[in-house]
């Protein structure tokens, strides 16, 4: 099967994706991870505010036949959370990448630990 | 995120050691330590010797299904989704490779008698045809399985249908159990040999007299005939295990390409699908939902009186049943509808003013109604239904109601009323 690897992100080996924007890093877990987990019915997510190390599992995304934490790929502040999952969980299976982003951070840390696209594509 | 390439969702902590002796892959690629909780994980692309193979095993790799280890079978656990598999189910029809499931056949001059002495339901009610649901206890009336029995159409004898992995511990049970009390039975295993699909949904009785030699749809619930499909002789039952309509059919397991063929087009479904829809249904599975090593159950708590019947003949339990009977008993089997946020699993605590009350024996999110739904047992003083209790869901307390068991009449109920 052929999963979606978005060039320009830097994806965690635990299967999350960050999207450095304008000072902000977008999180989410990847089209792979997804796949793997199946249909999702549940995410739990941080408060805005709160602090996260990196590696921290800061929430978890249950299908139905599985739960799973989900980690900080890198450290920072709770700047936003994706609302819509809360009644719409189903969208990180729809849009991993997109309407189905998990937490936004502020953050000043570099993400060189992290893998470039083709470096995760050959990790899957 | 882990990776999910485990299995055995059933028996997590031994699947999980079971596989890692077979030198399998159990961690996640990351090295970190993960949080996780494995109800029901397909794997693909490895496949273990250790695991026996349904006929089927090829096309459904072929289908692109992911696997999982199931009583010892290596089952599709999902074809497309979940979510799809479920609803082409309720809304028209689904197609089930359940040849994992165990088959016994016994006949003789004794064959009632025996049948009788080794389950809870009245063999002797069975008319040529005719099948019912019940139990296999212990001395102590604790259900080691459940199983439905068919008396053949076409001739004298039985056939009943263990779960996946006790067609050898029946087969020996049953021909034990004749020898020791001079029962003249023939009882053979025939798992191997037999082949079964179930057909399921409000679609199914038409699609499958499209392919079948004779009419079915007159066939009445817990019935069975002989019909041919795709000219493979074929026993064809209205049971099941979704709390649709449907028929489970057996044939023999070298002609399994031919029929599952005759139904192209019809969704294919996974262990996933199943587990959903049972649930949904109210329906028990066997090893989670009682088990008699780590859920030792009577049927009275199991919520399974109704296939016991303490005035036939005598059977192995009837005894510890009729004192249970007397005395009552502590704990029963509720349905469960979680009200707050979170999905009740196997395992987690029931809760009641903060004291334990109970646990967890099967829990999922219901596809049809989006509502968390949950099956365990609790002290009977909170069984009534409408009794608000608590589930712990990892270390949060989350509001839960006691409601009928049979979800997709309760919780449609209150659909109604809202």
């Amino acid at each position: 099967m052929e999963f979606a690897i978005p060039d320009g992100l830097s994806y965690a080996e635990s299967h999350e994706w960050i999207d450095r924007r304008d000072g902000v890093v977008r999180v989410g877990i990847t089209d792979f991870a997804q796949d793997e987990l199946g249909d999702i019915v549940f995410v739990e997510l941080p408060a805005e505010g709160e602090t996260l190390e990196r590696d921290d599992a800061f929430g978890l995304v249950e299908s139905i036949k599985a739960v799973s934490d989900v980690y900080a790929p890198i450290s920072g502040t709770v700047v936003e959370v994706n609302e819509a999952l809360r009644d719409r969980p189903e969208l990180v299976n729809e849009s991993p990448f997109d309407d189905g982003w998990l937490i936004e951070l502020e953050s000043s840390d570099e993400p060189d630990h992290l893998l470039d696209a083709d470096e995760y594509a050959e990790r899957i | 995120m882990p990776i999910l390439r485990y299995d055995n969702p059933y028996e997590p902590a031994t699947g999980l050691e079971r596989r890692a002796e077979r030198g399998y892959p159990i961690g996640p690629l990351s090295a970190r330590p993960v949080h996780r909780e494995i109800y029901l994980v397909g794997y693909r692309n490895e496949s273990d010797v250790s695991l026996q193979k349904p006929p089927l095993f090829e096309e459904h790799r072929e289908a692109g299904a992911d696997f999982t280890d199931f009583g010892g079978w290596e089952m599709p656990v999902t074809f497309d989704s979940i979510r799809t598999e479920h609803a082409a189910v309720r809304d028209s029809v689904g197609i089930f490779d359940v040849s994992h499931m165990s088959e016994v056949s016994v006949d003789g001059p004794d064959a009632t008698a025996l049948m009788n002495r080794l389950t809870t339901n009245d063999v002797g009610t069975l008319e040529r045809g005719d099948a019912q649901y019940s139990c296999i206890l212990d001395d102590d009336g604790i259900i080691l399985d459940d199983t439905v029995v068919y008396r053949y159409p076409e001739r004298d004898g039985y056939l009943f249908v263990p779960n996946a992995g006790h067609g050898e511990e029946m087969t020996d049970r049953w021909s034990t159990y004749a020898a020791d009390h001079d029962l003249s039975a023939t009882v053979t295993n025939e798992t191997d040999e037999t082949g079964l699909v179930a057909v399921q949904g409000p679609d199914a009785i038409e699609r499958v007299e499209s392919v079948a030699s004779e009419p079915i749809a007159d066939l009445g619930r817990f019935s069975s005939t002989r019909t041919e499909i795709a000219d493979v002789d074929c026993l064809v039952a209205r049971t099941g295990y979704t709390g649709e309509d449907g028929v489970e059919i057996f044939f023999p397991a070298e002609d399994s390409d031919a029929v599952w063929a005759a139904f192209d087009g019809v969704q294919p479904c996974g262990l996933g699908a199943r587990d959903t829809l049972r649930l949904e249904a109210g329906l028990l599975l066997s090893g989670q939902d009682f088990d008699p090593d780590e859920e030792p159950r009577t049927p009275f708590e199991a919520g399974l009186g109704f296939v016991v019947d303490l005035s036939k003949p005598a059977f192995v339990g009837q005894e510890a049943l009729g004192d249970l009977e007397d005395e009552g008993f502590d704990e029963e089997l509720v349905g469960i509808r979680i009200d707050g946020r979170g999905i009740a699993r196997h395992g987690y605590p029931i809760l009641a003013d903060g004291e334990r009350i109970g646990h967890v024996t099967s829990g999922t999110m219901s596809p049809t109604f989006g509502v968390a739904i949950a099956l365990g047992y609790v002290d009977s003083a909170y069984a009534e239904e409408g009794t608000t209790i608590d589930v712990e869901v990892r270390n949060r307390t989350v509001d839960a109601t006691v409601i009928n068991q049979r979800f997709l009449e309760s919780l449609e109920q209150e659909t109604v009323t809202e």
